[in-house]
């Protein structure tokens, strides 16, 4: 059993009780909502009779179901528009802040509470949303709830939790020029499996991790739910901190310095016990992209899409299922696979550096023909952040659209989808059959340099060719 | 038809009775339950036809024969045998929704997502989890006997049908909570309100930091 981890200290502070059934009652530090799955949520108060306990604890945006084209209200899709409209009621019955559309604070949730200052470390951080454990780069304890939680933490600003065991995942050397976080979490996913992480918490540690930028850490801990755990986390350490420093919502002044001497505090000790300890190296990760329909079904690009005989006989019904859905061949390189529609934005990748190690390819190239390439910020100020560089320009040069924030192509909540047997690269966190809004789409998940990449060559490249004879940026 | 509403879990949940179907396949994500397209609702009501519908879709006009949900023997079946990993990916609340007003009143495979796991608890459904053989031999039993009527009991964790009894596994704390009744857990998170702003006030952050 785990002890002294950050994982074990942040529970621990956050306990309220026991409850009938062994499981935890735990406060809830932070509570994100949207538009998604918080009507019904609301909705169940009512029934209950009950009221918000604690409004000032859960802020709200809208992200799932907003067009990246016009943002213009009412939207176009009058079931959008009520769902954002309920939203906003429901906001201003319960006295919950919400970063609206325009507000200059809008974006995906899983970008914009970080970027404000919101998410810090030590606090627990429930959303819901799977991806929720994005949030664990700052050294919180955050996972994705269902609605029924979302009632409850409303109602009471606690959930009912069981604690999870904790795996350290220890990653040493360095990624290599165009390996990115992205190809670090899909290579953990391949290695580990997509149920690897089941009653887990993953503590990503070591020299590999602790040289990532925060942003490349959110990247790494929001896919920790597509390895089956529903929370990672990094511990925090100065770079957390020069992150949060002068963010609106992060301390300030005196209070900052006692705020980073208890955040200093939570970090896994160096007597720290773990349920158990992977081990990585991440110089011998290449740029990493998947072939089949879960995450977990990855392989370098210089790979070839496995055969059923280099499959463990318990994935071999899951390969034989991919290898019909996504028409590719066991054996052949992934390499070179053509392309029809290429996305950079989502959670996982729709940050300033996402967009710019995609523009370090795009610069002085052009999205090859017939392929459909944009580029979707993950949220206002990302947008603002990556428009006062230039970047829209340099991509609609390129031949990219440049669109305004949301969820967009990662799932199909909005106009933005795939049409029929398209196949796409995406920069997005789930490859699953009809995720990105047909039936029969494809989606092959890689970075968003690898993105850029595929749209420039018009099918799958391997980035570091492009990069090697790049124009500076 | 009337809409179940009234025949949703309520109170303790001693036993689920009732025919079966199988839904077979390794990793089946909320996404493949419930298409994103579905999730923009602000009520779950319209979910039950929606369950597995690309799936549906998909194997409509296959020669192997529709999707289970399709066949005529399965409707009205209360009990979804399933295979390792199920209910994976997307957190949405929607997937248990969909499969619980389609009339699943209990999902019994090899294992499943935590997430998924948690908001059929919170639904009053439980899911009991076999080993892989066994599994297959209660959806082998399954399949031959559609009409059979299958009964799980919660306090044994134990499923007989068609002659045959199986004992399959069950957290204490769920088979706890589900046969007290109390597996609904908002009223008990209320209760606590004293032993929630004392830990509120142990928290730093609430608190500006105070030296
Ligand atoms: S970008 Fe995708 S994964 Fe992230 S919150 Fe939006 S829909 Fe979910």
């Amino acid at each position: 059993m785990s002890a002294g981890t950050l994982y074990d200290k942040v529970w621990t502070l956050h306990q309220v009780a026991e409850l009938p059934g062994g499981s935890t009652q735990l406060f809830i530090g932070l509570h994100l909502i949207h538009e998604v799955t918080s009507p019904q949520a609301f909705a169940g108060l009512r029934d209950l009779g009950l009221s918000v306990r604690h409004p000032e604890r859960t802020v709200a945006t809208v992200d799932h179901i907003v067009p990246t084209t016009s943002q213009a209200r009412p939207f176009a899709d009058p079931l959008a528009e009520e769902m954002l409209v309920t939203l906003e009621r429901n906001c201003a019955e319960y006295g919950i802040t919400l970063h609206g559309l325009g507000s200059g604070r809008q974006g995906i949730v899983h970008v914009i509470a970080p970027e404000l200052g919101l998410t810090q470390p030590g606090m627990t951080v429930a959303c819901g949303d799977s991806h929720t454990s994005t949030h664990g780069a700052f050294g919180a304890i955050a996972f994705g709830i269902g609605t029924s939680q979302v009632r409850d933490v409303l109602a009471s600003q606690t959930l009912s939790m069981g604690k999870l065991k904790v795996r350290r995942i220890w990653v040493d050397g360095a990624l290599q020029p165009g390996v990115y976080a992205k190809d670090l979490v899909l290579h953990i996913i391949r290695s580990l499996g997509v149920k690897g992480g089941v009653g887990y918490a993953y503590e990503f540690a070591g020299p590999a991790i602790e040289a990532l930028s925060m942003e490349e850490r959110m990247t790494l801990c929001n896919m920790a739910i597509e390895g089956g755990a529903r929370c990672g986390y990094v511990n925090p350490d100065a770079i957390t901190f020069a992150y949060l420093k002068g963010r609106p919502f992060a301390p300030s002044g005196e209070a900052w310095d006692r705020a980073v001497a208890w955040w200093s505090s939570l970090a896994s000790g160096p007597d720290a016990v773990f349920d158990d300890t992977v081990r990585f190296d991440a110089a011998s990760i290449a740029p990493t992209i998947t072939w089949g329909i879960t995450p977990g079904q990855g392989i370098g690009v210089d790979e070839t899409v496995p055969t059923l005989e280099q499959t463990e006989p318990d994935e071999r019904p899951l390969a034989e299922e991919a290898y019909r859905y996504m028409d590719l061949q066991p054996g052949s390189p992934i390499a070179g696979t053509p392309v029809d529609v290429c996305f950079i934005g989502s959670c996982t990748n729709g940050r300033l550096s996402d967009l710019q190690a995609a523009a370090a390819v795009a610069k002085g190239r052009h999205v090859a023909p017939g392929i459909k390439a944009f580029v979707v910020p993950g949220s206002e100020q990302v947008a603002a952040a990556a428009e006062a560089e230039g970047l829209d320009k340099l991509f609609t040069t390129a031949g990219f659209e440049w669109r305004e924030p949301g969820c967009s192509m990662c799932l199909a909540m909005n106009p933005d989808r795939l049409e029929g047997r398209q196949i796409s690269a995406s920069s997005s966190n789930r490859n699953f059959k009809g995720r990105q809004g047909s039936a029969s789409g494809r989606t092959l998940l890689m970075s968003p340099a690898m993105v850029a990449a595929a749209a420039i060559n018009g099918k799958v490249s391997d980035v570091r060719e492009l990069l090697a004879s790049s124009a500076p940026l | 038809m009337t809409a179940p509403t009234a025949s949703f879990p309520v109170g303790p949940i001693v036993s689920v009775c009732g025919t079966t179907v199988v839904v077979r396949g390794d990793d089946i994500d909320t996404d493949r339950i419930i298409p994103a397209r579905f999730l923009k609702c602000v009520t779950f009501e319209a979910l039950g036809p929606a369950a597995f519908a690309d799936d549906r879709a998909e194997l409509a006009g296959d020669p192997a024969g529709p999707h289970p949900f399709d066949r005529p023997e399965h409707q009205g079946a209360s009990i979804l045998l399933v295979n390792r990993n199920f209910g994976c990916g997307s957190s949405r609340e929607h997937a248990p929704q969909a499969l619980m007003r389609w009339g699943i009143r209990a999902v019994v495979g090899e294992s499943f997502a935590e997430i998924f796991y948690g908001n059929c608890l919170a639904l009053g459904i439980p899911c009991f989890t076999a080993s892989h053989d066994l599994m297959l031999a209660i959806q082998e039993a399954a399949a031959a006997h559609p009409s059979a009527v299958f009964s799980l009991d919660v306090a044994a964790a134990s499923l007989e049908g068609s002659g045959c009894r199986w004992q399959l596994e069950l957290a204490p704390g769920p088979r706890q909570t589900l046969a007290s009744g109390q597996w609904d857990a908002t009223g008990q998170l209320l209760a606590n309100g004293t032993a929630l702003e004392a830990t509120a006030v142990r928290l730093p952050y609430l608190s500006g930091f105070p030296g």
